[in-house]
């Protein structure tokens, strides 16, 4: 028997843990006990959650109000919800556009295969704060397509994209992209392409075969890729901030105004653990289904 | 041999009336500069096991794949049943094709996989469950129904893959190295109940396949290819007694090749002086080929006989010495090196548990009937 003591194995499994705890579970419970607080003017703005009252006496107060809070303010429910839209929709989309493009991919040959999915990363080389910028240059009212579409014609009166549902669309779909295509890619690049000639043998058209054989088994696939857009859409702050204008109410639009404008931390502090809680399951759910992919079973 | 029923007893390839079912007429393939499969003609009769039998790459699979539908010839024309194949895609060919790697749905269970070309033909759900009821039962397989294809072993999926494309009742099956992914014992059983299975449903089966075995016997006929051309169509024995050329005397089963000259061309026989053997043999029937053209004797190893005391004939037979002994349990592999450093390999059955021993390093006589060599002329 080895003594215990550091080895080479316990160290390598103790790492990742420890960055787990110094940066994930103390900031959590940080959150979590500034979400149980009351409000303060000072400096941090909240009340201590423990408290020495008298001799020997140990209070500790959970206000549990700012949670009470969130649903009695229309405000709150109605930005959750817009937020689960918005990431829902935004996912659809990302489907829509990024299925026929994993697909072309893992249909490629091996060569074309890695240049085209390199494109699919290129983005991730600057940053997604200058590629956002980049689409309000495209996007505003003399911005490129404008500029294009009236040059060549086919409008007078520059479109009103900017600001707009659209441009946010445009941009959490351009942005989540490539999160939806590695994971599918993946998933189909181990199809068996044989199966689809024997559904065809078996007098399937090409996209019966498809439907009935392709888009099944790439079920997780599918699930992984739009679990990896949905869940960062849900919490999405930056992209509606630049491109949806003032009307886009999302919850991390909440979150930020909350925290930064009303020095509401303890309030902030709950909408983010909510917003947490909200998407555990679906966190969760990608797990299984990465599991499952691991597994091999279908 | 088993080989299937009807097809084989009537010999319709020889009857000059007999309509052929299907037709593939002066077909080629390329791709980019590469023949795959080079002119090839061949008619097929209803209720034939037809192997394509060749080596990888000799466009056997290409070939198979043209009939399915999987592939557009570059030139000539498919007919199946008196039916144009041109221009008709996979799903509307009265064809069905079992695949090498089975290619069974993995999200479906046994029962799906089966039934999944009758619903996709809108079928009557309940003749469907009765058809694969019934087909389930003939691969035996009536209790793994609800299985999925992971669950199942090798040889399961193999007879799922099979029901899976007889159960449309297709006028042609295409197999595709049907039993190339099974263990030896398996695949022997599993060749004759193919066969068993072809015979009862009357379906007409072209199979392809590297091993000789297999196509010989499967097969009602057999087509050798090679380099995308078919070399030599005929029965199994047809190829390995009478083969046409080294080429396929020397892909079905071993052969011992002598190359000689032809030193006396008689319309009744021919006597061939060949350096190799360092003697002569003597051939009992004539042959067309040009005098002082390069010939060569294929001799199978079964033909020759070994004796350790010298033949009273000079012609066809030699003397050498057993270089190497394979004892195989039914009959036993003898490598004898001539003089002239040619290896010869003789087979013997054992008919006897003990017989006579020939060892290593003996020096023994080999000699074969007048009617044992085949002459070839490439």
């Amino acid at each position: 028997m080895r003594k215990a003591g550091i080895t080479g194995r316990g160290l390598v499994v103790a790492l990742p843990y420890f960055w787990l705890v110094l940066f994930f579970v103390v900031p959590f419970v940080i959150v979590l006990k500034i979400s149980f607080s009351d409000i303060d003017l000072a400096i941090p703005p909240y009340k201590p959650l423990i408290e020495w009252i008298g001799k020997n006496s140990l209070a500790i107060r959970l206000d549990l109000n700012n949670y009470a809070f969130l649903f009695t303010d229309s405000l709150y429910v109605h930005a959750f919800l817009n937020s689960i839209k918005v990431a829902f929709v935004s996912t659809l989309l990302c489907l829509v556009v990024g299925y026929p493009m994993a697909y072309g991919i893992a249909r490629s040959s091996a060569k074309a295969r890695s240049f085209l999915l390199l494109l699919v990363v290129l983005p991730f080389w600057t940053s997604l704060l200058l590629r956002v910028y980049a689409w309000i240059g495209l996007l505003k009212a003399n911005g490129v397509i404008n500029n294009v579409l009236i040059w060549v014609g086919a409008i007078h009166e520059p479109l009103n994209m900017l600001y707009t549902p659209f441009a946010m669309y445009v941009g959490i779909v351009y942005s989540y992209l490539p999160f939806l295509i590695l994971p599918l890619y993946a998933n189909l690049e181990k199809m068996d392409w044989q199966l689809l000639e024997a559904a065809e043998d078996l007098g399937c058209r090409p996209w019966q075969a498809f439907y009935k054989i392709t888009l099944p088994l790439s079920r997780n696939g599918i699930l992984a890729g739009s679990m990896l857009v949905f869940i960062p859409a849900v919490g999405e702050f930056v992209i509606p901030a630049l491109l949806g204008g003032p009307n886009a109410l999302m919850i991390g639009r909440v979150l930020w105004d909350e925290f930064f404008s009303n020095r509401a931390w303890p309030v902030a502090s709950a909408v983010a653990i909510l917003l947490l809680l909200l998407l555990v399951p679906f966190m969760m759910w990608y797990q299984s289904v990465q599991a499952r992919e691991s597994a091999g079973a279908r | 041999m088993a080989n299937s029923g009807d097809a084989v007893k009537s010999a319709p390839w020889r009857d000059p009336a007999a309509r052929p079912y299907v037709q593939i007429e002066r077909i080629t393939k390329t791709f980019g500069d590469f023949k795959a499969v080079d002119d090839v003609s061949l008619n097929i009769y209803r209720g034939e096991i037809f192997c394509l039998l060749g080596a990888s790459g000799c466009g056997k699979t290409t070939l198979l794949r043209m009939l399915g539908g999987f592939e557009t010839p570059t030139s000539g024309r498919i007919l199946i049943d008196g039916e144009d194949m041109t221009g008709v895609p996979p799903y509307e060919r009265p064809v069905n094709m079992m695949f090498q790697s089975y290619a069974l749905f993995p999200h479906m269970n046994v029962e799906q996989n089966v039934a999944f070309g009758l619903k996709q033909d809108r079928v009557p759900k309940a003749e469907i469950a009765e058809r694969v009821a019934t087909m389930l039962e003939l691969v035996k397989l009536g209790g793994f129904a609800k299985r999925k294809p992971h669950q199942l072993s090798g040889g399961q999926r193999q007879r799922v893959a099979l029901a899976r494309s007889l159960v449309k009742r297709p006028k042609l099956l295409l197999l595709d190295e049907p039993l190339g992914a099974l263990d030896k014992k398996l695949r022997e059983h599993t060749q004759f109940e193919l066969i068993g299975l072809q015979d009862q449903l009357g379906v007409t089966f072209l199979v392809v396949t590297h091993d000789q075995e297999e196509a010989m016997t499967l097969a009602s006929r057999i087509g050798v290819m090679d380099q995308g051309e078919i070399v030599q169509a005929g029965t199994p024995s047809e190829i390995y007694e009478f083969p046409s050329s080294k080429f396929v005397a020397d892909f079905v089963g071993s052969v011992n090749i002598f190359e000689g000259k032809l030193i006396e061309d008689e319309p009744e026989y021919v006597r061939i002086g060949s350096e190799e053997l360092g003697g002569t043999i003597y051939v009992s029937h004539g042959i067309s080929a040009a005098p002082e053209a390069t010939v060569w004797a294929a001799i199978r190893p079964e033909k020759i006989f070994m004796s350790t005391e010298a033949p009273a004939d000079t012609d066809n037979a030699v003397r050498g010495a057993v270089q190497d002994i394979a004892y195989l349990g039914d009959l036993s592999i003898y490598l004898v090196k001539l003089p002239t450093s040619k290896v010869v390999r003789v087979t013997r059955p054992n008919t006897s548990r003990h017989a006579e021993a020939i060892t290593w390093e003996q020096q023994v006589y080999l000699s074969w009937d007048a009617s044992s060599p085949v002459v070839v002329t490439r």
